[in-house]
């Protein structure tokens, strides 16, 4: 039997992964361990395979996200901290034919743009809204999010989140799933294959609701982990995830259709 | 058809938004101005054209929805007055940075801080010197008739578009609240996507497969392309300084002295430069259309031909006659003349200030 060779291996059919053309060849600016990477993937494959490319303009946040344009290849236009939702509402206005989407983190849409995802969402605009939380500002050095658990530590919060003098973390997600303009609200992550898979699934179910013209926001939470601001290896980060992030932030649909679950 | 209309500076300006063929308007309520999203309101644009008003949450989400639609090619407006325009500057910078084009107009009110609803010309410095944060400049109109806010609603989007820059109708409570007569231009139809594609091709109106995307930013993280980035801005604000400058003399020939006004205080001044004559004064006016621009060659070139004096007229504690200062370089004689928080000088103030500071002084 002859030898196999690497040319033998690197075969067309024999690859069992393929990138996404949405996806730029730039080297990620995301730590190693970090979510982002996994969730700009499967937002960019949906797209893909949706052949929605020709059609898509995203809008990238200001937080870790702020160079997402960087990554997606596709039309891309970058907002000031908090107002994608604002910038999105009104892309998806001018060109109701489109597909408009934003992808946001933790600060940026339920803290210093808690007005303008309430009001988006409200509304019930036609657009995609993409939700990383890490619980964590990884961006400016990890300091404490809206959604950092009690007793959590942060570079803000140095002896844990004292609700007391620091107050609650904020469940923008099931918040939201509360207005009218909300037509599907889910909360996925993307930390094993499983749930790589789930999340997925559940974006594309956002991105055809748009495509369909299902009236309202799609809205989809990924809890993800922050292994650089959570000063933890990628592997326990996933784990104090599951342990800490999930009770609080339990993943699953939490209005299909228009109606709660 | 062009048309012949009695109305509201506001009213104007709102009919001026529809009939320039914008495709967007997104606003927030506040007095003076709250006419112009009132009007579209009622007038229905989106039966009309399909030009799309929205009343957003705030100024802040207001202006990131200008930004949001201009980055997609949209032609798109926004209005408020101060304390709105205050909060709006953050998406101002995001939209110099991003060179977008939009227009928007300020219809000014005394201040600082919540101030009162009365007419004021305190918002120089903000829309001149910044405003947001940045080395960026916007083009500045500055109309003092009801036909002036209707006529720079299309010139303001002519000059949006070639240069890619924010301009900004610096307006005020008298100019939007009065009613004048106004000829209504003829409506300009709405671009189509595909002149959209081929006029912009920087918009975002979706990637075609196998091209470059595109991406509105204003983030530049590597230092030399920051500078770069800045340095083609410059350019561009050196070129409008040298193309664009627009201003209107009016009894300036023989004039001595004149007053430097724009706005409501120019009129003001301009019913002052007819009591000078009746005086025997020979006052003129040199009315500033563009602020930015300014037209500091202009007022040189009147200084080195031996004008005496000039008076700047405005309703503020003096801001523009700082450029008046810097245009004259000590050359001649510069004072300055202005009621302010809400009052409105009469021609007689202005012209007995003329007498004492300038002519006596």
């Amino acid at each position: 039997m002859a030898e196999i060779t690497l040319e033998d291996i690197i075969k067309p059919e024999n690859r069992v992964y393929v990138k996404t053309e949405l996806m730029t060849d730039n080297v990620l600016s995301y730590c190693p361990g970090c979510g982002h990477g996994t969730a700009h993937r499967i937002a960019m494959e949906v797209i893909d395979e949706l052949g929605l490319e020709e059609n898509t303009i995203g809008v990238a946040p200001v937080g870790c996200s702020v160079l997402a344009y960087e990554f997606m290849n596709i039309d891309m236009q970058q907002a000031a901290h908090g107002r994608a939702p604002a910038v999105a509402t009104a892309i998806k206005r001018v060109w109701p034919n489109k597909i408009v989407f934003t992808y946001q983190g933790d600060g940026d849409l339920a803290a210093i743009g808690t007005n303008e995802t309430i009001h988006a969402c409200n509304r019930g605009e036609n657009i995609v809204i993409i939700f990383i939380n890490n619980g964590i500002y990884g961006m400016t050095g990890g300091q404490m999010a809206p959604t950092t658990l009690p007793g959590m530590k942060s570079s803000t919060s140095p002896f844990g989140r004292d609700v007391a003098t620091m107050g609650n973390p904020l469940k923008i997600t099931e918040l939201v799933a509360q207005l009218p303009g909300t037509h599907f609200v889910t909360r996925q992550s993307v930390h094993t294959p499983g749930n790589v898979r789930k999340a997925k699934r559940a974006i594309k179910k956002a991105f055809e609701n748009q495509r369909d013209g299902k009236p309202g926001v799609s809205f989809i939470e990924v809890v993800s982990n922050c292994n650089s601001g959570w000063k933890m290896t990628p592997r326990d980060s996933n784990i104090w995830m599951e342990e800490n992030m999930f009770p609080f932030y339990p993943l699953g649909d939490i209005k299909v259709d228009g109606k709660l679950v | 058809m062009s048309e012949l209309k009695l109305m509201k500076g506001n009213e104007a300006l709102a009919e001026a938004i529809i009939r320039a063929g914008a495709d967007a308007y997104f606003g927030y309520p506040i007095t003076p101005q709250s006419e112009v999203i009132e009007y579209l309101m009622s007038e229905k644009p989106f039966d009309r054209t399909g030009m799309v008003v929205l009343q957003a949450e705030s100024e802040l989400a207001a202006i990131n929805m200008v930004y949001g639609a201009a980055g997609a090619g949209k032609k798109v407006m926004t209005s408020s007055s101060s304390p709105g325009i205050s909060l709006k500057q953050e998406g101002i910078s995001y939209i110099a940075g991003a060179e977008l084009p939009c227009v928007y107009a300020n219809v000014v009110r005394g201040g600082p801080g919540l101030g009162t609803i009365q007419p004021s010309q305190a918002d120089y410095f903000q829309s001149i010197k910044g405003g947001g944060h940045g080395d960026y400049k916007q083009i500045v109109l500055a109309p003092a008739s009801v036909q002036e806010m209707s006529d720079f609603v299309k010139d303001g989007f002519d000059l949006a578009f070639k240069y890619r820059i924010p301009v900004l109708i610096l307006s005020d409570g008298v100019i939007g609240q009065m009613m004048e007569k106004v000829e209504l231009f003829e409506p300009i139809p709405r671009l189509t996507e595909e002149e959209i594609k081929e006029k912009y091709p920087w918009a975002t109106t979706g990637k075609k497969h196998g091209t470059e995307r595109r991406i509105i930013t204003s983030l530049y993280l590597d230092s030399n392309e920051m500078e770069q980035h800045n340095i083609k801005l410059q350019k561009k604000y050196k070129e409008i300084s040298e193309k664009e400058v627009r201003f209107e003399l009016i009894d300036c020939e023989d004039a001595e002295y004149v007053f430097v006004a724009y706005g409501s205080s120019a009129r003001i001044a301009q019913k002052a430069v007819r009591l000078a004559r009746a005086k025997g004064l020979k006052v003129g006016l040199f009315r500033l259309i563009t602020l930015f621009p300014f037209p500091t060659k202009q007022i040189q070139e009147m200084c080195s031909k031996g004008m005496k004096g000039f008076l700047a007229v405005e309703m503020s504690a003096g801001q523009m006659v700082e450029d008046v200062l810097l245009a004259v370089k000590g050359c001649s004689k510069v004072e300055h003349f202005g009621r302010y928080g809400g009052i409105v000088h009469t021609p007689e103030e202005v012209l007995e200030a003329m007498e004492q500071k300038i002519i006596g002084g």
